[in-house]
C-alpha cells in the first residue's frame, strides 16, 4: 500500500478457529471439542480477570463457580460502579415471546446486516443462541424485568429491529443486569473463590514464552505498582470512545488495558469502528466533561425534525407543520424514525451541515413528541419515558412535555478492539478479550440493545468453555511473579509513572485531553476524509509530543493521585488515536459508523466496497513512534448475501 | 438552557491528605462558572485552576455523570448530594446556586466509610453487605425459561423500585447514626419480591443485618433521613419488609 502514511503488510496470520460445518451446529460442535480441565484440576488454575462489568463480572463469577481461582480488578472503589450499569434501554435475545416471527436466525441476520457486513458470521451466530439462555439466567438471579399484568416478560422493539426482542428493566437495563452479575461475583468472593481488587487499575500485561501469564497494576490508594501472576488472563476492560474527550463514557473509561496489551504484541482490530450515537443532549458549552444518552427507544414515540428553512431562529412552536422538515421519515418511510443508529446519526449530521440545525451553536435537531402525546396521552408517554424526561429537564432546564427534546449525536461505542479468535482469545495465546474491549461482533455498527447481550454471552456462556479449552493445554503455576519477565514489566511501568511526574510542564493532563478530542472529533468522528486524517495523525504526534515535554501532573506516585491517573491514560490516548486514524484512512470505503466522505452514494449513503475491503484490520505494533503494520482476516459470508443495507 | 449569568462562588472544602492525616476545610474561588455546568463540572474548573497555581487538585470520586453508577458523593452545604430531590452531586446543575454563594464540602462522615484523601472515602464495606447475603444462590447454566414461573406485574414494580438502589451511601451520611438499614433492605426488598429470592428469604436478611452490625454502622432509629436523602427515591418501606424476614428469622430460630 501507498500514500501519504506508509501501511507495511504484517506476517501475522490471523486463525479465526470458527469451526467448520453447519452454521447452527458450529457451536455446539466446538463445546464438544474443546478440552475440558479435570473438576479436581481446575482448582490449581489461576486466572486474572480485568474489569469487572457485564462482561469481566459475569466471567469471574461463572469462573469461579467452575472452581478457578480467580482475581478480578477494576478501577472503581466498587466492582458494581463499572460503565455497563449506565446502558438505559434493554437487551436483545431471540426468545419470540412476541410471536411476531423473530428467530436466532433472524437476531443472528439483524446483527450481521447492522453491521454492514463486517463481523464474523459463526460468532455472530453464537451470540444469537447465547442470548436466549442469558434472559434465562438473569431471572433466575433476580433481575427486575418489566412485566406484562399477566405475569410473562414484557418486549419492546428497539433501535432498527422490525420485531420485539428487547427485554428491559425501566430504562435501567444495564443497571440491572450489572447489579445482577455484581451480585453472583459477591457470592463469589464471599466463597472465596474470587479475590477482588478495587481501586487497582492494570498498567502492563506480562508475557511468559510468548503467552500472556500476568499483569502489572498500580494501586489507586497507596500508589504500590504490583505484579500479579496468573494462568490465563481476561481483559473486559470496555471501549474507547473517550478518546474523543466528550462522550456518553463515564469519566474513567480509558484504553490502557487493551493498548498496553496491542503494545505487548496484541493485534488490534477495526479501531476506526466507533459508534454515534443519535439521541444526545447537545454540548452547553466549553467546560462540558461529557455527553449524556438519551435512551432511543425515544424514538418509538418521538419524531425528529428540523426547520425546512436555514437559520431558522423561531422557537419550535412557532414553526408551523408545513415549514417542518421531518427528515427521517421522509428519507427513510419504511424504517422512519427507527432507522439504525449510524444513519440516524448521519442524517442529523448533514442537516446541522445545511444550517438547519436547532439550538446553540446550530448543533442540534427537535424529537418531537406533540404527536404521541396528542394520541397517546401524557400518561402513557410518562409511564414510558418518565425519567429520562426527567432527566432531560434536570439537564436543560427545559420541559419536553411542553417544548421538543434537542438531541445531537455523541460517540457512545466502539466497536472495534482487540482481535479475537472464535475462542474470544487475542493472537497472544492465554490472553482472553470480552465485551466491548474486543472487536468480535458489531462488525462496523451496532444495533441498539446488543452490548448487553454481548457483554453477558461472553462472560456467562463463552469464556468458562474457551478458557478451559486453553488451560487443558498448559500446567498450571508456570510462572509466579518471581520470573524475571515480571519484575522488567514492574521497572518499565514505574519508571513511566515517575516520568509523568517529572516532566512538571505547564498544561493540565485535562487541556491534552480536550486537544486530542477535538482533533478526533473533527477528522475521525462522523464524516472522514483522507487530507483530514493525514492531518489528524500529524496534529496528534505534535500534541503527544508537546505531552511529554510539557504536561503538568502533581503530588507524588505514592498516594491517591488523581491526576498521575490522567495523564497515564491521556498518554495512550494520544498514541491510540493515531491507530484510529491510521486505520480510518487506509479503509476507503464507508460501512456503519465509518464514513469516508469521498465514498457515498449519489444520496448520500455509505457506499461499501466488499471486493476491497471485506475483511478485519488487525493492526500489529511496530515500535515508537512508527505506523502499525498491517494483518487481514478476510471475512467470508456463507449464510447471508451481501446487500446493500437499505431502510428506504 | 439556563438564562442565568456566570457566577462566582467561594468553596469551603474539606482537604485531607490520606486516612492517617487529620484534615480541615481550604478556601478557594471558583471563578465564571455557568449555571449549565454540574457540580463536578464545576470543581473541574477549580482543580485545573490549583493545577495551574502548582497545587494539588481536590480528589473526589466520580465515574459516570449521569446519576447511575452511585460513585460520587460529597456533602454539600450540610446535606449529601446537596440535598436537592432524585438528583446526584454529578446531576446536579449549578443553576441551583446564585452569584456569590458560599459552598460546603465535605466527604461522606461515618466509620464504615474512612476517607482516603480530600473528599475520597472507603466504600468497601458496603460491597462486604453485599457478600453477605444480598444475591439468588445460582450458578451460570441451567436456568429455567425467564417465563416459566410468571410473576405478578405489581410485584415486579415493587422489585425494581428497591433495585434502583445506586449504593452511593448518601444514606449512610444522612443518618445520625450512620445505619446501612435503606441500603441492606433495598436489596433484601427487592430479591423477597420475586419467587426466584423466597429460598434464602429468612438467611438473607438475618445475614446481611448482622454483618452490618459487624462492620460498624449503626442501628436504625426510625429518623428517616435516609430516604429524604436518597438520589433514588427508594422508599422506607423496604426497611419494615427486611425487618420482618430478619424477626422472622431470628426469632424462629430457622436458619
Amino acid at each position: 500500500m501507498s500514500g501519504a502514511i506508509d501501511i507495511t503488510a504484517s506476517d501475522l496470520k490471523l486463525e479465526s478457529k470458527a469451526p467448520t460445518g453447519p452454521l447452527a451446529e458450529k457451536w455446539s460442535k466446538h463445546k464438544f471439542d474443546l478440552k475440558l480441565v479435570n473438576p479436581a484440576n481446575k482448582r490449581r488454575y489461576r486466572v486474572i480477570v480485568v474489569g469487572s462489568g457485564l462482561a469481566g463480572a459475569s466471567a469471574a463469577s461463572s469462573l469461579g463457580e467452575l472452581g478457578y481461582h480467580v482475581d478480578c480488578f477494576c478501577f472503581q472503589d466498587s466492582p458494581r460502579r463499572a460503565h455497563s450499569i449506565a446502558a438505559q434501554g434493554g437487551i436483545n435475545a431471540a426468545k419470540n415471546y412476541q410471536n411476531d416471527g423473530d428467530s436466532i436466525f433472524r437476531l443472528f441476520y439483524d446483527t450481521i446486516k447492522g453491521g454492514d457486513f463486517r463481523a464474523r458470521e459463526a460468532n455472530v451466530h453464537r451470540l444469537a443462541e447465547c442470548s436466549v439462555d442469558i434472559i434465562d439466567h438473569c431471572t433466575a438471579l433476580g433481575v427486575p424485568f418489566a412485566r406484562e399484568y399477566g405475569g410473562q416478560l414484557a418486549n419492546r422493539s428497539f433501535g432498527g429491529a422490525q420485531v420485539s426482542r428487547t427485554f428491559y428493566a425501566r430504562g435501567q437495563t444495564g443497571q440491572q443486569l450489572l447489579l445482577g452479575a455484581y451480585s453472583s461475583l459477591s457470592r463469589m468472593i464471599e466463597l472465596g473463590r474470587v479475590k477482588m481488587h478495587s481501586r487497582a487499575e492494570m498498567l502492563d500485561l506480562v508475557l511468559v514464552d510468548g503467552h500472556a501469564k500476568g499483569i502489572v497494576t498500580r494501586d489507586l490508594v497507596s500508589g504500590e505498582i504490583k505484579a500479579w501472576a496468573a494462568d490465563a488472563v481476561v481483559l473486559a476492560t470496555g471501549g474507547y470512545g473517550n478518546v474523543f474527550y466528550l462522550s456518553t463514557n463515564a469519566q474513567g473509561c480509558n484504553v490502557t488495558a487493551t493498548y498496553r496489551a496491542y503494545k505487548r504484541g496484541a493485534a488490534f482490530a477495526n479501531p476506526c469502528f466507533t459508534q454515534i450515537h443519535p439521541t444526545c443532549i447537545p454540548v452547553h458549552g466549553d467546560q462540558q466533561s461529557k455527553l449524556t444518552l438519551m435512551s432511543e427507544s425515544l424514538r418509538n414515540d418521538g419524531r425528529i425534525w428540523v426547520p425546512k428553512a436555514k437559520s431558522d431562529t423561531r422557537g419550535a412552536a412557532q414553526i408551523p407543520e408545513a415549514e417542518r422538515d421531518y427528515y427521517l421519515e421522509r428519507k427513510y418511510p419504511s424504517f422512519g424514525n427507527l432507522v439504525p443508529r449510524d444513519i440516524a446519526s448521519r442524517a442529523a449530521k448533514q442537516v446541522c451541515d445545511e444550517g438547519r440545525g436547532v439550538g446553540p451553536g446550530g448543533l442540534g435537531v427537535y424529537l418531537d413528541f406533540a404527536k404521541a402525546i396528542s394520541e397517546k396521552g401524557k400518561r402513557d408517554i410518562e409511564g414510558k419515558y418518565g425519567n429520562l424526561f426527567d432527566m432531560y429537564a434536570k439537564i436543560t432546564a427545559e420541559d419536553p412535555y411542553a417544548t421538543p427534546m434537542r438531541i445531537y449525536p455523541a460517540v457512545h461505542y466502539t466497536m472495534g478492539g482487540l482481535w479475537v479468535d472464535y475462542n474470544l482469545m487475542s493472537n497472544v495465546p492465554g490472553l482472553f478479550v470480552l465485551g466491548e474491549a474486543n472487536f468480535s461482533d458489531h462488525g462496523a455498527n451496532r444495533l441498539g440493545a446488543s452490548a448487553l447481550m454481548q457483554g453477558l454471552s461472553d462472560g456467562y456462556f463463552v469464556i468458562p468453555y474457551t478458557v478451559g479449552g486453553y488451560l487443558a493445554g498448559e500446567k498450571p503455576g508456570k510462572a509466579g511473579v518471581d520470573h524475571a519477565a515480571f519484575g522488567e514489566v514492574v521497572s518499565t511501568v514505574k519508571s513511566r509513572s515517575h516520568k509523568l511526574l517529572s516532566i512538571q510542564g505547564n498544561k493540565s493532563p485535562r487541556q491534552f485531553h480536550r486537544a486530542l478530542g477535538q482533533i478526533m472529533w473533527e477528522r475521525c468522528g462522523m464524516a472522514r476524509n483522507a487530507a483530514g486524517l493525514e492531518k489528524a495523525v500529524t496534529d496528534i504526534r505534535a500534541l503527544r509530543a508537546e505531552f511529554w515535554e510539557n504536561v503538568k501532573v502533581l503530588g507524588d506516585g505514592s498516594a491517591v493521585n488523581t491526576s498521575l491517573e490522567m495523564a497515564g491514560r491521556v498518554a495512550d490516548f494520544l498514541e491510540f488515536g493515531e491507530i484510529m486514524c491510521v486505520d480510518a484512512w487506509h479503509r476507503q470505503e464507508s460501512c456503519g459508523g465509518h464514513f469516508r466522505e469521498e465514498f457515498q452514494t449519489e444520496e448520500g449513503e455509505a457506499r461499501r466496497d466488499d471486493d476491497g475491503f471485506a475483511y478485519v484490520a488487525a493492526w500489529m505494533h511496530r515500535g515508537d513512534g512508527k505506523v502499525p503494520s498491517l494483518a487481514k482476516e478476510p471475512l467470508s459470508f456463507e449464510n447471508v448475501k451481501l446487500s446493500q443495507r437499505s431502510y428506504k | 438552557m439556563s438564562t442565568q449569568k456566570n457566577m462566582n462562588l467561594t468553596l469551603q472544602v474539606w482537604r485531607q491528605k490520606s486516612k492517617r492525616d487529620a484534615g480541615g476545610f481550604k478556601t478557594y474561588q471558583a471563578k465564571n462558572i455557568s449555571p449549565d455546568q454540574s457540580f463536578l463540572e464545576m470543581l473541574d474548573v477549580v482543580n485545573e485552576d490549583l493545577i495551574a497555581k502548582g497545587e494539588e487538585p481536590i480528589a473526589f470520586d466520580h465515574d459516570c455523570r449521569e446519576g447511575i453508577c452511585g460513585m460520587c458523593s460529597l456533602f454539600i452545604n450540610g446535606a449529601p448530594h446537596g440535598g436537592f430531590p432524585g438528583t446526584t452531586t454529578c446531576q446536579l446543575h449549578m443553576r441551583h446556586f446564585k452569584d456569590g454563594d458560599e459552598i460546603t464540602i465535605e466527604p461522606w462522615r461515618a466509620k464504615p466509610f474512612p476517607v482516603l484523601k480530600d473528599l475520597i472515602v472507603d466504600r468497601t464495606s458496603f460491597d462486604r453487605l453485599v457478600q453477605a447475603g444480598g444475591y439468588i444462590s445460582v450458578n451460570t447454566g441451567g436456568a429455567p425459561d425467564a417465563n416459566a414461573v410468571p410473576i405478578p406485574k405489581k410485584d415486579a414494580d415493587l422489585a425494581m423500585d428497591a433495585a434502583s438502589c445506586i449504593g452511593c451511601g448518601a444514606c449512610v451520611a444522612a443518618c445520625p447514626n450512620a445505619s446501612a438499614m435503606l441500603f441492606v433492605s433495598a436489596k433484601i426488598s427487592q430479591l423477597r419480591h420475586l419467587p426466584q429470592g423466597e429460598a434464602e428469604r429468612k438467611k438473607r436478611a438475618l445475614n446481611m443485618l448482622n454483618r452490618a452490625d459487624q462492620e460498624g454502622f449503626g442501628s436504625c432509629r426510625n429518623h428517616f433521613e435516609c430516604e429524604a436523602a436518597c438520589p433514588k427515591d427508594i422508599p422506607r418501606r423496604v426497611m419494615a419488609e427486611a425487618y420482618r424476614d430478619y424477626i422472622e428469622a431470628s426469632a424462629l430460630r430457622e436458619e
